[in-house]
C-alpha cells in the first residue's frame, strides 16, 4: 500500500498519469455540459413563479457548489502536504486555487445577474452573498500570499495555513441561509427527505454538475502538470525524459 | 418551438444569455490559461535541459 502510494505521489509518475487522465476528463466535461446547457434551455420547462429566468439557476448553482468544492478539496491537499509533507499535495493545492475562484466569481456574477430581475437589486450583503464573497478573497488571498514568498516551501506551508483556517468559511455559507434571514432560497436539492424541485427540472441540474466536476478534473490536471514541472525544475528525471 | 420565442426566454433575455454567456467566457479562459501554464512550463523544462 505504501510503495503503491510513494509511487504515486513521485511527480514523474503522476506528471505522466494527470497527462493520460486530463482527455479522458476533458472530452465528457464538454459534451456535458453542452447536454445540459441545451437541456437546461430548451427543453426543461419554464418556472411557474420566474417563468424562463429561473433557467439561471443551471450556470449558477453548479458554479457556487464547485466554488465550496474545489475549497474543500484545496484545504485538504494543503494539510496533506502539511502534515506528511508531501510536495506534490501542496502543488495540488496550488493547482486549485484559480479555478476555484473562477468558479467562485461566476457564482457570484451569475446569483447578481438572476438576483436584478427577482429580487429587483444585483447586491445585498445578507449571509449567503457575503460569506460567498469571503470566499472569493480567500482564494485571492491564497494566491497573492503565494506569490510572495520566493521560497516556494515557505509558500507551501504559509498559505496551507490560510487555506486549513478558511475552511470554516464553508460549512457558514451552506448554512447561512438557515442561520439568518436572508432573500437568498434555502437549498431546494440537497435536502434530506425530497428534494423541493421537479425532476425535470433537476435532470440538466445534476449533469451540469458533473460536467463542471470533470472540467475540474481537466482543469486541476493540466494546471498541475505545470506546478510539477516549476518545482522540478533541477530534477533528473526532467532532464532526461523530456 | 420557434427560434424568435427561445431567444427571448420570457422576456428575461438579457439576464439569461448574459449569465449563460459569461460561464461560457470564464470556462473558456480557464481553459486557455490552464493550457498556457502547462505549455510555458514545458518549454521552459525543455530550454533548461538543452543549456546543460
Amino acid at each position: 500500500m505504501w510503495l503503491w502510494f510513494h509511487k504515486l505521489a513521485s511527480p514523474p509518475h503522476a506528471y505522466r498519469l494527470l497527462g493520460k487522465m486530463a482527455p479522458w476528463f476533458g472530452w465528457p466535461a464538454l459534451a456535458m455540459i453542452l447536454l445540459a446547457t441545451w437541456w437546461g434551455l430548451a427543453r426543461a420547462p419554464a418556472d411557474y413563479q420566474q417563468g424562463d429566468a429561473f433557467r439561471i439557476l443551471y450556470v449558477h448553482a453548479p458554479s457556487a457548489w464547485m466554488s465550496m468544492f474545489i475549497y474543500v478539496a484545496m484545504a485538504v491537499a494543503a494539510a496533506v502536504g502539511l502534515i506528511w509533507r508531501i510536495k506534490l499535495a501542496h502543488a495540488a493545492a496550488a493547482a486549485c486555487a484559480p479555478i476555484g475562484a473562477s468558479f467562485t466569481f461566476l457564482a457570484l456574477a451569475t446569483g447578481s445577474i438572476w438576483g436584478k430581475p427577482m429580487w429587483g437589486t444585483w447586491w445585498v450583503w445578507d449571509a449567503r452573498l457575503t460569506s460567498e464573497l469571503i470566499l472569493l478573497f480567500l482564494y485571492l488571498g491564497y494566491m497573492a500570499l503565494r506569490s510572495s514568498f520566493d521560497d516556494p516551501q515557505r509558500a507551501d506551508r504559509a498559505s496551507a495555513v490560510l487555506a486549513i483556517v478558511g475552511v470554516i468559511n464553508v460549512p457558514i455559507i451552506h448554512y447561512s441561509v438557515e442561520w439568518w434571514t436572508t432573500l437568498h432560497q434555502p437549498a431546494s436539492v440537497t435536502k434530506l427527505d425530497k428534494p423541493a424541485i421537479a425532476l425535470e427540472m433537476l435532470y440538466p441540474l445534476f449533469i451540469m454538475i458533473i460536467g463542471f466536476q470533470l472540467y475540474f478534473g481537466w482543469a486541476i490536471s493540466r494546471r498541475l502538470r505545470g506546478e510539477i514541472l516549476r518545482r522540478e525544475r533541477n530534477a533528473k528525471w526532467l532532464q532526461e525524459g523530456a | 418551438m420557434d427560434l424568435q420565442e427561445f431567444l427571448r426566454m420570457g422576456g428575461y433575455a438579457g439576464y439569461v444569455w448574459t449569465a449563460y454567456g459569461l460561464t461560457a467566457l470564464v470556462l473558456l479562459l480557464n481553459w486557455i490559461a490552464a493550457r498556457r501554464s502547462e505549455a510555458r512550463e514545458q518549454e521552459s523544462a525543455r530550454r533548461r535541459s538543452r543549456a546543460d
